[in-house]
């Protein structure tokens, strides 16, 4: 107990726990659909086409604020995304390898242009490094009201388009009959899916933010077979993540929030993967052993009729 | 009066090379039409051609007198029950009521008057019972049910389906037949994409020969003819007994 109160005197703890909160919270909403329409290398693909537009929008303006790191990250994920649907439309390259190609080509970009920042006088100071792993310790009011704001965006979106955004992932061909303009919505969830990564980079950084997109949605896939509670419970776990892996980090010294989420994540899917009714494997391997001690006993008596 | 699908000069191309080239076609209304033809020959395309969902070549489509744009919520589609991942989070009901999204426009939910003939047309299949089902759970009978009802739902006038009795069950079978006979007295016009050459003339009032390009159409009993059917099929097809009805497709 002493361990919190002495934690939560401190006076970031609290906005950092808040932080990261909301990111899993995002994170975990936008990552089910990213999920549902097979897209679960999307948010690895974003997340490292935003340092491009890191690295330039410090060029360009020569400042360190967070927000227009953001505008930055979320013009080159745009980008990004748009040339991955614009590949596979019109080219006759499959999804996943317009994927690997945007993802190489932007974030060598990145690399390119970050290296120069550092090499040149003021470069060090930039902090632009910090993008790659993530300093959630870092976080600040600011910051904080940043993420609350796109959050409450993106869940806001979510909601009001959520039967558009549910026939996009089942079946888009039926969409476009019953007129929906399906390429938009396609780039609309593109572009959501843009926000949240950016959203979390500078928590969690491009490396693990992957994982925090996809992760929720795929533990939650576990324990419903309702879209509207696969979101829910996403969501939820997305939190849960973000709050035990700020704990966590907080108990043991020289611990970086970021991957401790990560790992939280991580633990909650693994749960739900063999605990989980119906789906879970454990309830799967007992289902099998009832179903084949039935066919032994039925085996056996019909043996004992015949004799 | 117009016809409900009128098709000119149509063509359509993948990749630059053509699948279906100098369509013309004015299509009967209010019966139960088969398209025919051996794998490859443009079935599908002909019916996503029709729905505005590949761009055309050539030519114009007209439903109703009018081009698609304006026209969507006249037509009913069944896709092929391989065309969407059945391990999607919902239930058949929930699928069913898709069909209702179209005639809802953005942003509004289904109401309980949605509800009521989403089940109703869950009824009109035989699935009522499995309406809480998990679409993951179902046979591929049952699939082609709940498409076939989800098609009910969008209440069109004209109906497309891409091979309904493919590798179906005999209840799903008599299901669909019995629901192609309610869409023709309630006078809807329906296209089937079909394979069976036997029960051909038991299902469709008129066919459309297809291979590549429409190379008979009209009513059954003038176009369901081997020298017909052989052109269509191209010397893949072996007839084994007139009588019967009785053919081989390589």
């Amino acid at each position: 107990m002493t361990f919190f109160t002495q934690w939560f005197q401190e006076p970031n703890a609290l906005w950092v726990m808040i932080g990261t909160t909301l990111l899993g919270i995002s994170s975990g909403v936008l990552g089910s659909f990213a999920f549902l329409r097979k897209r679960g290398l999307i948010g690895d693909v974003l997340a490292h086409a935003a340092l491009p537009g890191i690295c330039l929008a410090f060029l360009i303006t020569g400042s360190k604020n967070p927000f227009t790191f953001m505008i930055g990250a979320i013009v080159s994920g745009t980008l990004a995304s748009l040339v991955i649907i614009w590949v596979t439309r019109y080219s006759r390259i499959k999804e996943d390898t317009a994927l690997g190609l945007v993802l190489s080509v932007f974030f060598g970009i990145g690399i390119v242009l970050l290296t120069q920042i550092q090499h040149s006088h003021n470069g060090n100071q930039s902090g632009l490094d910090k993008f790659l792993f993530g300093q959630s310790a870092a976080l600040v009011e600011s910051d904080i009201r940043v993420m609350g704001i796109s959050a409450v965006i993106l869940i806001l979106i979510t909601f009001l388009l959520f039967k558009e955004l549910k026939i996009l992932c089942f079946d888009p061909q039926f969409g476009a009959i019953l007129g929906f303009p399906m390429r938009f919505l396609d780039l609309l969830l593109m572009f959501l899916l843009v926000i949240a990564v950016v959203n979390g980079l500078q928590a969690a950084g491009i490396v693990l933010m992957a994982a925090l997109l996809i992760t929720p949605a795929a533990a939650a896939r576990y324990w419903t077979e309702r879209l509207d509670h696969m979101v829910l419970i996403s969501a939820g776990i997305g939190a849960l993540s973000g709050i035990l892996g700020t704990i966590m980090s907080g108990m043991i010294e020289h611990m970086s929030t970021g991957p401790i989420i990560v790992i939280a994540a991580t633990c909650l899917f693994l749960i739900s993967l063999l605990l989980a009714p119906k789906r879970g494997l454990i309830s799967r391997w007992i289902r099998r052993y009832q179903f084949q001690k039935k066919q032994q006993i039925r085996t056996t008596k019909g043996r004992e009729s015949l004799e | 009066m117009t016809p409900p699908i009128e098709i000119q000069n149509l063509s359509v191309a993948y990749h630059k090379k053509l699948v279906l080239t100098d369509i013309h076609y004015t299509s009967p209304k209010g019966e139960c039409i088969g398209i025919i033809g051996p794998n490859g020959a443009g079935k599908s395309t002909l019916l996503k051609a029709i729905m505005g969902l590949l761009p055309l070549a050539t030519g114009t489509v007209l439903i109703d007198g009018q081009p698609i744009k304006q026209q969507r919520h006249k037509i009913g589609y069944v896709p092929q029950r391989e065309s969407v991942d059945w391990d999607f989070p919902t239930n058949v009901f929930d699928v069913v009521l898709m069909g209702r999204y179209g005639k809802l426009g953005w942003f509004r939910r289904p109401n309980r008057a949605d509800r009521q003939f989403a089940m109703e047309c869950l009824e009109k299949v035989g699935m009522a019972e499995l309406a809480d089902r998990q679409i993951s759970q179902l046979s591929g009978g049952q699939q082609q049910r709940v498409f076939l009802a989800r098609a009910l739902a969008q209440e069109a006038q004209i109906y497309l389906m891409d091979e309904p009795f493919a590798g179906v069950d005999a209840a799903t079978e008599k299901a669909i037949i019995h629901v192609l006979h309610d869409l023709k007295q309630q006078e809807k016009t329906v296209f089937v994409v079909h394979h069976d050459l036997q029960t051909v003339e038991e299902y469709f009032d008129s066919l459309l020969l297809l291979n590549r390009k429409i190379i008979a159409a009209g009513p059954t009993k003038e176009v369901f003819q081997i020298d017909r059917l052989q052109q269509t099929y191209g010397g893949k097809l072996t007839v084994l007994s007139t009588q019967a009805n009785a053919f081989m497709v390589r």
